[in-house]
């Protein structure tokens, strides 16, 4: 009977074509709008890094004490960032399977090739741990080792996109690189990489692009490059000079911890309340150990990398297509009723309610499925529209996959087959003795 | 075939209640061809309706085939209709969306006959109604004649014991009246059960016997071979 309902259903959507274009119009314009902010929604919410976002932990240490009278206020948050004091402290205690400290800098590349000008290129200052924690794939070569960390070794690992423009693609490892003036050896040149959101540092730029060059964390602090992110002081004084900044309550380093079983988090939650007492002890700290480890979702979470304002897009679309839904369900009953007299005939002729019921729905899911193509051309044009009037760092949030196509047609149809659920009803119970009456 | 006793159809607005029928008893042997006609409003429709198991009675009794049709659910009362009754409208009530054929199809289609069946009784309905021809035209393509016997021939696909016709002729011209008239004649003595309503009384003639309903009550259910006989002698 489907076969033969899906006929019927075509053949009616053609008898009225104004009408069955309005209801295709308003549903494809309501799952237009609302698929487009979902989409985004969506990959902002998305788990940057779904088989580890579990054990991966951002560690969060209280170094500039509550900001009222010794109290710990719930509006009291913990800074982002840690200090380098802390951040060093943590990595000698070696409680984590790996673990790093890292900031965000940046340095002039003068290419090998004198013709081309040097540029700006923004790096990462790390330690080897990094690179398997964090999953990065490579292309050519290897992370640098152990040893160059402790000996601050000038080496490098470049992008793709960088290993592009300076080396032609060509693989680079071995060769030399002239960043600030200090020459460094590629060891590694990584494959395509980019986490949405780049949850290890969400200070700048959280759904731009990854860093081009990443270098030892030991090798960046000897030569004194500065953070290209953010960096918040406190109210303590900052004595001058690199040293003073460095050993200040500044905090501009992320630090982060890979644990892979619950007990390792729960070991390294006591290290890291142990470290703070510790610093109370010592005087440093003047107020009760306070910290916090937060595992990928946990910290995406608290840093609210989802805004308020995409979750009530979300609702304002979704309110917007829930109107879209009621305009094509008037205009569904309109069409059913002004086919009465069929539906009469049809009962009179041996249907059915579930047969009538069966046939009107499947004509609604018809409609959906065609405003369900038409949502997705809008929403397609949507995420263009969108990815042109926003900066570029947002791009990636515009990405129409497999998924969400597949999201937008099998929401058009069932939504508009639930839309089309009390027309159908009113469809069932129309009283076939009418036909014979109405002469 | 068709007989109800003391049966009453109560219409309920908010403010009256009106009885379109009234103790209305009638017994239609298999076979038989009965006109029924009466003044308008007077429930000729609504017996029709009722007889089809299109509308529920408010009382009495009502056996359809041998079995009573008090209480059956909406399902069972469709596959009745389905496979025992065939109607034909006055305003002959084709779907404008589907061709000849396919109108002929709709009822096989909700008995869930094969295709080849369908096939080979859609066929045979159109060729009984001498529209062979024309199996590929949308009802606006046809006559009223044309039209009607396509609805004649929809009723009879499915072979059903009961033609239920409310004013067959009603929309058509005499000529095209007559041709229908023919058709259903020929279907009588092919063994159809038919139930006419008609106002024309040159029509209700041509039956077997007439029944007169005046107020939602059955007036005279007596035979009228004088009729019949009168009519026969006038021609
Ligand atoms: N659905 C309804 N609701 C209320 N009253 C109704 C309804 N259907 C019929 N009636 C009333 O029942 C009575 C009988 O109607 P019915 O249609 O059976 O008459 P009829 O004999 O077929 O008339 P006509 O010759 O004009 O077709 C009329 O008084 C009519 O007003
Ligand atoms: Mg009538």
């Amino acid at each position: 009977m489907f076969s033969y309902y899906l006929n019927l259903a075509l053949r009616s959507l053609k008898r009225n074509v104004v009408l069955t274009m309005l209801m295709i119009a308003a549903i494809g314009v309501g799952i237009g709008a609302s698929m487009t902010t979902l989409t985004i929604f969506r990959a902002m919410a998305a788990d940057p890094i779904p088989n580890k976002s579990r054990q991966l932990f951002a560690v969060q240490i209280d170094n500039w004490g509550p900001s009222k009278s010794g109290v710990q206020t719930p509006d009291d948050k913990l800074q982002q960032q840690v200090s380098y004091t802390d951040a060093m402290g943590l990595m000698n205690a070696h409680a984590a399977l790996r673990q790093t400290v890292m900031y965000s800098t940046g340095f002039a590349l003068s290419p090998p090739n004198p013709n081309l000008r040097p540029f700006q290129v923004p790096a990462r200052a790390t330690y080897m741990d990094f690179f398997p924690m964090f999953e990065v794939p490579f292309r050519f070569g290897t992370p640098w080792t152990r040893e160059d960390d402790e000996g601050r070794a000038p080496v490098a690992v470049i992008s793709r996109e960088l290993n592009d423009k300076v080396f032609g693609g060509a693989n680079s490892v071995g060769k030399t690189l002239n960043l600030d003036k200090h020459d460094y050896r590629v060891v590694g040149v990584l494959d395509r990489w980019q986490p949405v959101p780049k949850f290890y540092d969400l200070n700048n730029n959280q759904y731009g692009e990854i860093e081009q060059a990443f270098i030892p964390f030991t090798r960046a602090i000897e030569n004194q490059m500065t953070t290209w992110g953010n960096n918040n002081c406190s109210r303590d004084a900052v004595a001058p000079g690199w040293e003073g900044h460095l050993h200040s309550e500044c905090v501009w380093f992320q630090f982060w911890a890979e644990l892979p079983t619950a007990a390792d988090a729960e070991r390294y939650r006591y290290v890291l309340n142990n470290y703070a007492a510790e610093q109370q002890r010592l005087g440093r700290f003047h107020w009760a150990a306070h910290t916090r480890l937060r595992d990928v979702r946990e910290w995406l979470a608290d840093q609210h990398v989802v805004t308020d304002e995409a979750r009530i897009l979300v609702l304002v679309s979704f309110s917007f297509l829930l109107v879209c839904l009621l305009n094509a369900m008037g205009l569904m009953l309109a069409k059913i009723m002004g086919r009465a007299g069929d539906i009469g005939v049809r009962r009179a002729l041996g249907a059915n309610r579930r047969a009538i019921f069966g046939q009107c729905l499947i004509e609604a899911g018809v409609i959906g499925f065609a405003g369900g193509l038409v949502g997705l051309a809008l929403t397609a044009a949507g995420l263009l529209g969108l990815r042109a009037l926003l900066s570029e760092q947002t791009t990636r949030l515009t990405h129409l996959g497999f998924w969400e196509v597949g999201i937008t047609v099998g929401t058009a149809v069932i939504a508009t087959t639930l839309a089309g659920l009390y027309p159908t009803w009113r469809a069932a119970h129309i009283q076939p003795a009418w036909q014979l009456k109405a002469q | 075939m068709l007989k109800m006793t003391h049966l009453s159809k109560a219409y309920r607005t908010e403010v009256v209640e009106t009885f379109a029928l009234r103790d209305f008893s009638i017994h239609v042997r298999e076979g038989e061809f009965v006109a029924v006609t009466g003044p308008s409003g007077s429930g000729k429709t609504t017996f029709l309706t009722i007889a089809g198991l299109l509308e529920e009675f408010s009382g009495g009794e009502y056996q359809l085939d041998g079995a009573n049709v008090r209480g059956l659910n909406d399902n069972q009362r469709s596959k009745l209709r389905n496979e025992k009754i065939g109607f034909i409208f006055q305003a002959f009530n084709l779907i404008a969306d589907l061709n000849v054929q396919d109108n002929i199809d709709v009822p096989l289609r909700y008995r869930g006959f094969n295709g080849a069946e369908r096939r080979r009784r859609i066929q045979e309905a159109l060729g009984r109604v001498g529209l062979s021809a024309r199996s590929r035209h949308y009802p606006a393509e046809l006559s009223g004649g044309q039209q009607q016997r396509v609805a004649i021939a929809r009723a009879l696909a499915g072979s059903p014991r009961l033609l239920l016709a409310d004013e067959p002729t009603g929309n058509l011209d005499t000529q095209m009246a007559r041709g229908v008239m023919d058709l259903l004649e020929e279907l009588h003595r092919d063994g159809a059960t038919i139930v006419m309503v008609t106002h024309d009384p040159e029509l209700a003639v041509r039956a077997q016997r007439e029944v007169h309903i005046v107020d939602g009550q059955v007036v005279d259910m007596a035979p009228q071979p004088r009729l019949v006989e009168a009519a026969q002698a006038g021609s």
